[in-house]
């Protein structure tokens, strides 16, 4: 008999060789109590929370509770069913109202999670004899999405205007295509030139998705994300994006202006085939949704949080992933795997936590320790911070 | 005959700045095992490829193309 658990031994056996070494697994931390949105207690000790993509803080917020606790009292723990079967409640329709108002758009659909309205938006909307342009650094649930699908995969440089241009030149013109871009990039933090790439899209006659799962509720007049920023925003044909960052619950969404938009319901099986998130989580995102709409300060001071780390870093020596803060996230470049994992452990016996970051999910091999902000880090957390930053880095020996 | 065979010379000065281990290049020369290039090489090599033919190799075609001699007809098909 063949193992088919024996494709994974490379894998099994990079971790057992960091792990004997002394060092902690990354992938395996338990918060075993949270005490706000950018505190927790991990192995007893208190820990600063870097790395959670709870950009805005919403998950304790008063009014996000509150709804949720009245929703589970009045509504029950779960739905037990498909969005298009027993499983949309008031809430469910309530929060993909809030999405409409919060992106000015017709239409929005409210998926289990972010990962799952890639998967079903792309694979659904693309299919045979379709042509999927995506940057070669897309999220996994991208990739996933034109993986599920039956579209021809084109790829092109991260980031690079003229190398998507000369791809859409070469597609036939006939053929149907879309554009799949990403407002922030998780791994580096950095930003598409949405602008342009909407543009020479347009002209070649594709249809544009940019996932906005980065930079909803921060980046932009009314945290409708880059596209809005860069003022493009009514070019864009789907938006996709999630309730687990910014909006601090769990699900994910689309919304567009297309006229036909409602017919996914029926034919999008990441949509039909899976259960309607609980109503308690829906009432919250519609709370939080709702209040990121005027959340003006609190983006302000998450701008400045991100400076103030960006160039704290890297006036004590760090590398990062870009010139500039662009987002939330701020990426340290790590010199290899090993010294990256023992800069995370070093950090988090300082009491901070952020995330490892390897390959594959990261772009040209890099090991990355990435840190994300929140508008609720005051500005002496983020001097603490970077004291940690400098206590761990002079240990490990990175600077 | 001298149509693939001028195809594969091309291709082959292509391979060239990218074959770091000097390797001996024939038809059957894999990518990922003999010539142990990553996916970042891959896709540059691929953008070097598609700008020089100007033609589009979609991963779904690249994920066919394991040799020197299966990218040599990948890469006439898409020219013919």
């Amino acid at each position: 008999m063949t193992d088919l658990f024996s494709k994974f031994d490379p894998l099994i056996q990079q971790r057992e060789g960091l792990l004997a070494t002394g060092q902690k697994d990354p992938f395996s931390l338990v918060m075993e109590e949270v005490k706000s949105p950018t505190v927790a207690i991990c192995n007893g000790k208190e820990t600063i929370l870097l790395g959670t993509y709870n950009y805005m803080g919403m998950t304790f917020d008063d009014d996000v509770l509150a709804a949720g606790k009245k929703a589970m009292d009045e509504f029950g723990a779960g739905t037990t069913g498909s969005r298009v079967l027993n499983g949309t409640f008031f809430h469910h329709r309530d929060v993909e109202n809030a999405l409409k108002e919060f992106y000015a758009m017709d239409h929005a659909m409210v998926f289990s999670t972010g990962y799952q309205a890639n998967l079903g938006i792309i694979s659904t909307i693309a299919g045979k004899g379709d042509y999927i342009i995506l940057d070669i650094d897309s999220h996994a649930s991208i990739y996933d999405g034109c993986k599920m699908g039956d579209a021809e995969i084109v790829a092109f440089r991260h980031n690079d205007v003229e190398a998507l241009e000369k791809r859409l030149k070469r597609l036939p013109a006939e053929a149907g295509k879309l554009v799949v871009l990403e407002g922030v990039y998780s791994m580096l933090g950095d930003v598409a030139p949405l602008k342009e790439m909407i543009r020479i899209s347009k002209e070649a006659g594709a249809m544009i998705l940019v996932d906005e799962a980065h930079s909803m509720g921060f980046i932009g007049e009314n945290g409708r994300g880059v596209a809005e920023e860069q003022g493009v925003l009514d070019d864009v044909d789907f938006v996709i994006g999630t309730f687990s960052k910014s909006v601090g619950t769990v699900g994910g969404f689309c919304v567009s202006n297309h006229p036909k938009f409602e017919i996914l319901r029926l034919v999008c099986r990441p949509y039909v085939f899976t259960a309607a998130l609980p109503p308690s989580v829906m009432a919250s995102s519609a709370a939080s949704i709702r209040k990121l709409m005027h959340n003006g300060n609190k983006r302000a001071h998450l701008w400045e949080n991100s400076k103030t780390l960006h160039k704290g870093l890297r006036d004590l020596g760090f590398r990062l992933g870009t010139e500039s803060p662009q987002s939330a996230i701020i990426a340290v470049i790590m010199p290899d795997l090993e010294r990256g994992a023992a800069m995370w452990q070093a950090l988090l016996e300082n009491g901070l936590y952020v995330n490892l970051a390897r390959p594959p999910a990261t772009p040209a091999g890099m090991t990355l320790l990435r840190c994300s902000l929140c508008a609720e880090h005051s500005s002496e957390q983020v001097q603490d911070i970077l004291a940690r930053f400098e206590r761990a880095g002079k240990a490990v020996g990175i600077i | 005959m001298t149509d693939r065979s001028e195809m594969y010379d091309r291709l082959k000065g292509l391979i060239e700045p990218f074959n770091k281990k000097g390797v001996e290049i024939s038809e059957t020369t894999t990518f990922a095992g003999d010539l142990e290039w990553d996916s970042l090489t891959v896709m540059d090599f691929v953008a070097e490829v598609e700008d020089s033919f100007d033609i589009v190799i979609s991963m779904n075609m690249q994920a066919e193309i394991e040799n020197v001699g299966q990218l040599v007809d990948a890469v006439g098909k898409l020219t013919a």
